[in-house]
């Protein structure tokens, strides 16, 4: 199905969006792995450590930590730092209640590896109501 | 209700709720009797904070009963532990608007020891996962993991969307887990969770547990569930012959195959204790909490610490809720437990303390010794070293000061 320049997601809400993309092969907690005064990856070790997610159009393949998440990124929100996007490989309840909380756009399963068809740094548009994430423009 | 009938916090609460409803392809809302949710300034930040003086000024109320999970302070020990006062009294307004709304500030994660049990397929709205895994399975009731801003909606609209755990197909099992080890001690339980939890993190996965031979408690179900939800992001577990959906394994699999099955041997629960590495071999903190302990937890406790005295190197912390509290020291089992030098926090869980990440540097708290897999593997987060042993070492360690081999 893939041309290459993009791919489809299983389940998808919010607005559509642009942004550069940010990919990761680690799972996520938005408590654990962030420093929430400045949006950056704080955890030593973690795949994307020092990137910054504000803005950004994120790519995660599993979602990681309990409920607390939920808060976190309506906190972020306020503060400017929440990223545009956050596409999960497989996600649980409470990234989706947190990230609609937080008016941000989620999406979750893919058809192919992101990492297959995208780079950190590329401009994508995530479109939840096609199901679709394409690449605008190659880093 | 959308229209704006009961208030415009009350048709945001449901739109967001239509939103995930949505995206999970719920047919329905299914309404629910009880709602247990996580408010504290610690993890709500500021904007949290904002968000619930806006809803509570705007005159929007719980529909139906709300309690609260632990939150991050106990008020009689926040000076003691160096915590900020102005994150205290920050986390006195998010009380008083929460008191507002009305949610009672119960501040306990085992609200389905202290205050509600709830009945076999009745539908509830909790947060904090050890209370939904508990729930689900041991209780039969039916809940998604509702984080703070989800479970606030559900208290509000007084339901919520029919997904996951809420359908009969979502509750089937898929891994069978065949135990062969003897489970003894609590911290046997919490590694059993650890084992099957870090093979298949998946919140969809359901473990069916074959091979318990002897009726479980409470606290030992409480300590598997905190582990399996801490470790593998699950909602629901079955045990063949004691918990309410499974009286045999084809009722617990409905019909389905086992997509993987996994053995748990005394030799593998040995490897999972002899892993944690226990860095010079001091003792510097041992920890009971993660869920809060029972008062059965804290009768055992002051048994064990009867007459002894922890290590002067060695700090011991152990957290419950306000009522056990209360009925420990009436029963003497505080007095026991505070002679041999422990402290008894209320409201509380260890690793949401605000601060906690300082207090491992301050207190010099860098091996943390505790009976909790939970603990252990959420406190990682804060860079304690963290060590599982079982309840009657953790006491031996704590008074000798010298993290013994398991």
């Amino acid at each position: 199905m893939s041309n290459g320049n993009s791919i489809s997601v299983f389940r998808a809400s919010g607005h559509v969006v642009e942004g550069e993309a940010l990919i990761s092969t680690e799972g996520f907690s938005p408590r654990y792995d962030l420093d929430r005064l400045t949006g950056a990856v704080s955890r030593p070790g973690h795949a994307i450590a020092g990137e910054n997610i504000a803005g950004k159009v994120l790519f995660f393949p599993t979602a990681k930590g309990g409920i607390a998440a939920g808060w976190a990124f309506y906190d972020l929100a306020s503060k400017a730092l929440a990223p545009k996007a956050i596409v999960f490989g497989r996600t649980n309840p409470v990234m989706v209640q947190g990230a609609v909380f937080a008016g941000i756009t989620i999406a979750e399963g893919w058809s192919e590896d992101p990492s297959e068809i995208f780079r950190t740094g590329d401009i994508v548009r995530v479109d939840p109501q096609k199901k679709r994430i394409d690449i605008l423009k190659r880093a | 209700m959308l229209r704006g009938a009961r208030g415009e916090a009350v048709a945001e609460a449901l739109r967001g709720q239509i939103e995930v409803g949505d995206f999970f392809g719920a047919e329905r809302f299914v309404p629910v009797s009880n709602v247990h949710m996580m408010g504290d300034i610690e993890v709500m930040g500021e904007g949290g904070l904002e968000f619930l003086r806006r809803t509570a000024e705007s005159g929007a109320r719980c529909a139906v009963n709300t309690t609260t999970n632990a939150r991050c302070f106990d008020f009689g020990y926040a000076g003691r532990l160096g915590q900020s006062p102005e994150n205290v009294a920050r986390e006195g307004v998010l009380i008083s608007c929460l008191r507002e709304i009305g949610v009672m500030t119960t501040d306990t994660c085992i609200n389905y020891q202290a205050i509600y049990q709830p009945h076999l397929g009745e539908h509830v709205a909790w947060g904090d996962t050890g209370t939904v895994i508990y729930a689900n399975s041991v209780l039969g009731a039916r809940s998604n993991f509702e984080s703070g801003p989800a479970a606030l909606a559900a208290s509000l609209t007084g339901r919520t969307p029919a997904y996951g755990f809420h359908l009969d197909e979502n509750r089937a099992g898929s891994l069978l887990v065949e135990v062969e080890a003897n489970l003894e001690s609590l911290s046997d339980w919490g590694a059993v969770g650890r084992i099957v939890g870090e093979k298949h993190q998946d919140y969809w996965a359901v473990p069916v547990f074959t091979g318990i031979d002897r009726p479980p408690t409470a606290d030992e179900l409480k300590h598997l569930g905190a582990s399996l939800a801490s470790h593998g992001s699950m909602g629901m577990y079955h045990v063949v012959g004691i918990t309410p959906e499974a009286r045999t394994e084809e009722d617990a699999f409905r019909g389905h195959e086992p997509t993987s099955v996994i053995t748990v041997t005394n030799n593998d629960l040995a490897n999972l204790y002899a892993g944690y590495d226990t860095g010079d071999g001091s003792a510097n903190l041992v920890v009971f909490s993660a869920p809060q302990l029972s008062l059965y937890e804290l009768k055992r406790l002051s048994e064990l610490l009867d007459g002894k005295q922890t290590s002067e190197s060695t700090s011991l912390v152990v957290t419950t809720n306000r009522g056990y509290k209360a009925a420990a020291e009436n029963l003497g089992y505080l007095k026991n437990i505070e002679r041999a030098g422990g402290v008894v926090l209320e409201g509380v869980c260890f690793y949401i303390l605000d601060g906690v990440a300082r207090m491992r540097t301050e207190y010099g708290w860098d091996n943390l010794v505790t009976n909790s897999a939970k603990l252990a593997n959420i406190i990682k987060a804060h860079r304690y070293n963290p060590v599982l042993r079982t309840t009657e070492e953790c006491v031996r360690i704590a008074v000798t000061g010298r993290i013994e081999d398991p």
